[in-house]
């Protein structure tokens, strides 16, 4: 009784063994002569188990995520806002016109100015919310895209499986900063463009697993016994195919967004992604560039914006798919 | 039974190539805005970019032309770049502009390579020998955070340190094409060893995942079992069963490297096929973009395709697809 019960969800939870790592002891096994209905509808799941460092990274990324919500209100200065050149006055000195450009950190500019002598914090803050924001956007893009023709491909047959994969196939046959490159030349660069050439890119790869996934799922005993019941096929994908991709998949999507932070953050360094005035962590980089012979900051501190955030969510991930037993990492690269 | 899979797998190459190829063309032919539009610009009036659009071809199906420029590029015939990255370059055959670009990128990529795989294998077969030592934790931890920054951060941060406070380097790695020794070597430096470090950190995970996965193997177990002496287990039994995946692992990583080229060439303003390529679509030259991307592509198929055999050459079990 108890066998059939746990088939019907992921074999990879167990039952609850407390802090132990003994996984054939089975709680649910000995209290095997009680009634079938109270049995509990699915074993609890085991609580992960983040390490310093994995702690750590979720304190950065839930700082960055209040940035995209507050970033702007507590941004000390406009995005655009050219700093005014008396408040770089050095006391004492005569000189009515000071330099407001590649200023260093000083209570004025926390974080010093960058080439235009705007202020370098209040942009990084802006441009959290633009960056962020797109990446987050187009990852669920390609998720929607990417899951739902997985799916089709896992359960519509050989003919639609085949032409989907074939397509899929050439489009990851192709560096995706070419993709980029290739669009964009085509029909210019605005952010509705870049969402949707990023979704659709990425979304080539999450076909790849949720199809994977799905077609594992869909030969399972649990979905021959749902078929057997007469479930139908919304049944099924609702309550067998999806609930069990969720986990893998979570993890995967974590990889994938810092994939979009940086693919984004790439082509907007190389100029062709969100356009100016606009701040964006990627093209802040590119803007500033020319103060890096000088040693100014400007340059720096965005793209080390860009790297606390994608480290700390690689952590997180390494974190959680070691609590899954490595072997989603494996099947990821 | 290995020659049908080698040849089942050419083919496959070569699909993917008229896939992609097919892709480049609609991505940049089939899209609003044509060549001719750009060309006459503000002069544009609806004679004129009649007249020119039947010069150029463009008035015929969208068909017939993909198969004029595939004809064209498979006889080494590029075209001619259009809209022109200035007004000297108008009218430049597009194989003229391509040429030095190529060598150019050629020569840097082949330094990387040289410098990076050696490096990193050993790196990485070391981490894998004394898995969970120090040394392996600091390999495991400095490549993860290298994989997830951006290659620009490398770049800039290795331009602040080397060039500016020691001074050692220049900063840009412009060159004319007639430096000669240790002046061609100091502006390839800092793009090198850029591109180095991005390429072995990914190298050094995948040798290390690889080489672990092996000797997780139940014959490596075996060995233990019996008593074979660890050196003699490692370069016996586990490392010939690890070099396919190796080499897998290296044309992997040096198809990944297209995309670090593109931003470190802008970066140091080098001026290679992926600096061209950027230029071309800033100016919206879609000819030179095609032909770059083409290039590119073709490069990263190959180089996949050199791994994929890699895989089948050392595992049997793939030469009989289910």
């Amino acid at each position: 009784m108890s066998e059939l019960s746990n088939s019907s969800t992921d074999g990879n939870r167990t039952a609850p063994t407390g802090s132990s790592d003994i996984d054939h002891a089975n709680p649910v096994a000995g209290a095997g002569s009680s009634a079938f209905e109270e049995l509990p509808d699915a074993p609890p799941r085991r609580k992960i188990r983040f390490s310093i460092a994995g702690k750590i990274a979720m304190g950065v990324v839930a700082f960055w995520a209040l940035m995209v919500v507050f970033g702007p209100t507590i941004a000390p200065y406009h995005e655009a806002d050219f700093l005014d050149e008396a408040l770089f006055i050095v006391p004492g000195s005569d000189d009515p016109y000071p330099q407001t450009d590649f200023q260093p950190p000083s209570g004025v500019a926390y974080l010093g100015t960058d080439y235009l002598g705007r202020d370098t914090l209040s942009r990084i803050l802006y441009g959290a919310r633009t960056t962020i924001g797109i990446s987050l956007i187009s990852t669920f893009l390609a998720y929607l895209v990417g899951v739902t023709l997985g799916i089709m491909a896992a359960i519509g047959g050989v003919v639609l499986d085949s032409i989907l994969s074939r397509v899929n196939d050439a489009i990851l046959s192709m560096p995706t900063i070419m993709l980029g490159l290739v669009v964009i030349s085509a029909i210019g660069s605005t952010i509705p463009i870049l969402i949707m050439l990023t979704g659709l890119i990425y979304a080539s790869s999450v076909f790849r697993i949720a199809r994977a996934f799905g077609l594992d799922i869909m030969v399972s005993d649990f979905v021959e016994a749902a078929r057997v019941r007469g479930e139908g096929i919304w049944w099924i994908i609702g309550r067998e195919i999806l609930p069990n991709m969720i986990m893998p998949m979570a993890t995967d999507f974590g990889l994938r967004f810092v994939y979009v932070i940086l693919f984004i953050s790439g082509l907007s360094f190389l100029g062709l992604g969100v356009q100016p005035p606009q701040s964006d962590w990627g093209s802040m980089v590119r803007e500033n560039l020319s103060g890096l012979p000088y040693g100014a900051i400007a340059p720096l501190v965005p793209a080390l914006a860009i790297a606390t955030l994608t480290i700390a969510i690689n952590m997180i991930v390494d974190d959680v798919s070691a609590h899954s037993g490595g072997k989603l990492a494996a099947r990821m690269i | 039974m290995l020659m049908a899979a080698v040849l089942r797998r050419t083919a496959v190459g070569i699909l993917t190539m008229l896939l992609v190829s097919i892709l480049i063309f609609i991505g940049t032919s089939v899209l609003p805005g044509d060549v001719a539009n750009i060309i006459l610009g503000q002069m544009a009036t609806p004679e004129s970019l009649a007249e020119l659009r039947s010069k150029l071809g463009l008035d015929r199906p969208a068909y017939i032309r993909y198969f004029m420029w595939l004809g064209d590029m498979a006889t080494g015939d590029l075209g001619i770049s259009k809209a022109g990255s200035g007004a000297a370059t108008i009218g430049t055959p597009i194989s003229e502009l391509i040429a030095p670009r190529l060598t150019n990128t050629l020569r840097m990529t082949a330094i990387v390579a040289i410098i990076a795989i050696p490096l990193s294998l050993s790196l990485g077969l070391l981490a894998a020998m004394y898995p969970g030592s120090r040394l392996d934790r600091a390999i495991t931890f400095t490549t993860l955070g290298l994989i997830s920054v951006p290659e620009f951060l490398v770049a800039t941060f290795l331009v602040l340190v080397l060039a500016v406070h020691m001074d050692l380097l220049p900063a840009t790695a412009y060159i004319s094409g007639r430096e000669t020794g240790l002046k061609l070597l100091k502006a390839l430096a800092l793009p090198t060893l850029t591109l180095v470090i991005v390429a072995s950190s990914q190298i050094m995970r995948m040798t290390r995942a690889t080489v672990l996965n092996v000797l997780s193997s139940p014959y490596i177990e075996m060995a233990i079992l019996k008593g074979v002496p660890r050196k003699r287990i490692i370069l016996r039994h586990a490392l010939f069963n690890a070099v396919g995946p190796i080499v897998n692992v290296i044309a992997l990583n040096l198809a990944y490297l297209v995309s670090g080229v593109v931003i470190v060439e802008t970066v140091f303003s080098y001026p290679g096929l992926a600096k061209l390529m950027v230029d071309a679509v800033q100016t919206r030259d879609l000819p030179l973009v095609q032909a770059c991307a083409m290039i590119f592509c073709a490069t990263y198929i190959l180089l996949i395709f050199i791994a994929d055999m890699a895989s089948i050459l050392s595992n049997p079990r793939l030469r009989h697809p289910k």
